[in-house]
């Protein structure tokens, strides 16, 4: 799928003044603008999903396919903890590739650019990446997405946003999950939840959603709808 | 973690910054914010597993300036509201960094 671009992704290189306050992780971040271009050429939104391991991002995904019928979808599967994580979802009839790297604690952008040479960009709609489930080291690594969903599951409690400030600070929009669970859990308050989230400076959204019983899985799309709108008008503008 | 793989990117800026035919490097220094996302600590016992250079670590301050009142504060990463106002609606000036700041290499003190 890359033949226009031959994926020549060169490393910057240039006088040794520039090195410099050189960002770490610029390498990454090239990488990352070429997937975003291979996105936007096809006029693919991309939506990276994180979590700690187990918040339901995989349940997510299966409840939200078959609910977007009016949207062609494909998966990249980065959840190294349950192998079968692709296999979940290409039993819902989209096509699903996995990324297997081993112990990686992390999705960077080559890896997901690798994924890409095995996915038809022209046949989609919405590229979800499931990302490895880890509060720490996802958000550094820029893949190419054009928003990042976080997920917060009601058993982990409501104090992460302020245990993973970086993380929380890269959501463009906050799940709360498994909330089928709430009259289990005494301890949960959302609104403790998105007081943390504003108190690290976050304006994202919070929608409540329990992919198990259904409930917010509409606004959840609703917001996925209009991303669409918003990316395809992006597109239209040029 | 990834202090790993972030040792490594930092090994080959400061490589490039050194030049193919270069001296070795003596020190590499290194800026890290509190919202960066890696851990100090974490990157110091990684580091010489890889090279020999000398890494030396500077902390970046966490700042951030209030949209509602322009008030300047200096914050934590688990609360960045204004420290004037207490509005959350801030910007962060400095603090999220991960950046090789200079090289130091082996026979004459080059700093670049
Ligand atoms: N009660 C409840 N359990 C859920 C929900 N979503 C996921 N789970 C359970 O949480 C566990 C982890 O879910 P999974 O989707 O694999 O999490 P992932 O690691 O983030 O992909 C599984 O046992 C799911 O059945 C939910 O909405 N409600
Ligand atoms: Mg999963
Ligand atoms: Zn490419
Ligand atoms: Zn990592
Ligand atoms: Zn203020």
């Amino acid at each position: 799928m890359c033949e226009s671009c031959g994926c020549s992704i060169t490393p910057r290189t240039g006088p040794a003044e520039v090195a410099v306050l050189t960002r770490l992780l610029a390498d990454n971040d090239v990488t990352a603008a070429h997937n975003r271009a291979h996105f936007d050429d096809w006029g693919v939104l991309a939506v990276n999903l994180m979590s700690a391991p187990g918040a339901g991002k995989t349940a997510l995904l299966e409840a939200t396919i078959p609910a977007l019928r009016d949207c062609r979808i494909g998966v990249i599967e980065g959840d190294l903890e349950t192998e079968n994580d692709a296999a979940r979802i290409r039993a819902h009839g989209v096509p699903a590739v996995q990324i297997t790297t081993g112990t990686a604690c992390h999705l960077d952008a080559a890896m997901v650019h690798e994924a890409l040479h095995e996915m038809d960009l022209r046949a989609l709609d919405l590229l979800f990446v499931e990302n490895v489930g880890n509060l720490v080291c996802p958000a550094a690594f820029d893949l190419g997405q054009h928003r990042n969903v976080v997920l917060l599951s009601m058993t982990e409690g409501d104090d992460k946003p302020a245990k993973y400030p970086v993380m929380f600070r890269a959501a463009d929009l906050v799940l709360i999950t498994k909330t089928d669970l709430a009259p289990m859990l005494d301890d949960f308050s959302v609104e403790r939840a998105s007081a943390a989230l504003r108190r690290i400076g976050s304006e994202a959204p919070v929608i409540n959603i329990s992919a198990r019983r259904g409930e917010g899985i509409e606004r959840w799309l609703a917001w996925l709808r209009a991303e669409r709108a918003a990316r395809h008008a992006a597109a239209a503008a040029g | 973690m990834h202090e790993l793989s972030v040792c490594r990117a930092l090994l080959r800026e400061a490589m490039r910054a050194a030049g193919a035919e270069g001296p070795p490097l003596r020190s590499v220094t290194v800026r890290i914010g509190p919202l960066s996302g890696v851990d100090a600590g974490l990157l110091a016992r990684a580091w010489p597993t890889l090279s020999a250079a000398d890494l030396l670590i500077e902390a970046a301050p966490l700042r951030v300036s209030c949209e509602a009142c322009g008030t300047e504060s200096a914050v934590t990463p688990q609360d960045l509201t204004c420290r004037a106002c207490g509005d959350w609606r801030t910007r962060l000036l400095g603090g999220d960094e991960l950046l090789l700041v200079r090289i130091g290499l082996e026979a004459e003190d080059a700093h670049v």
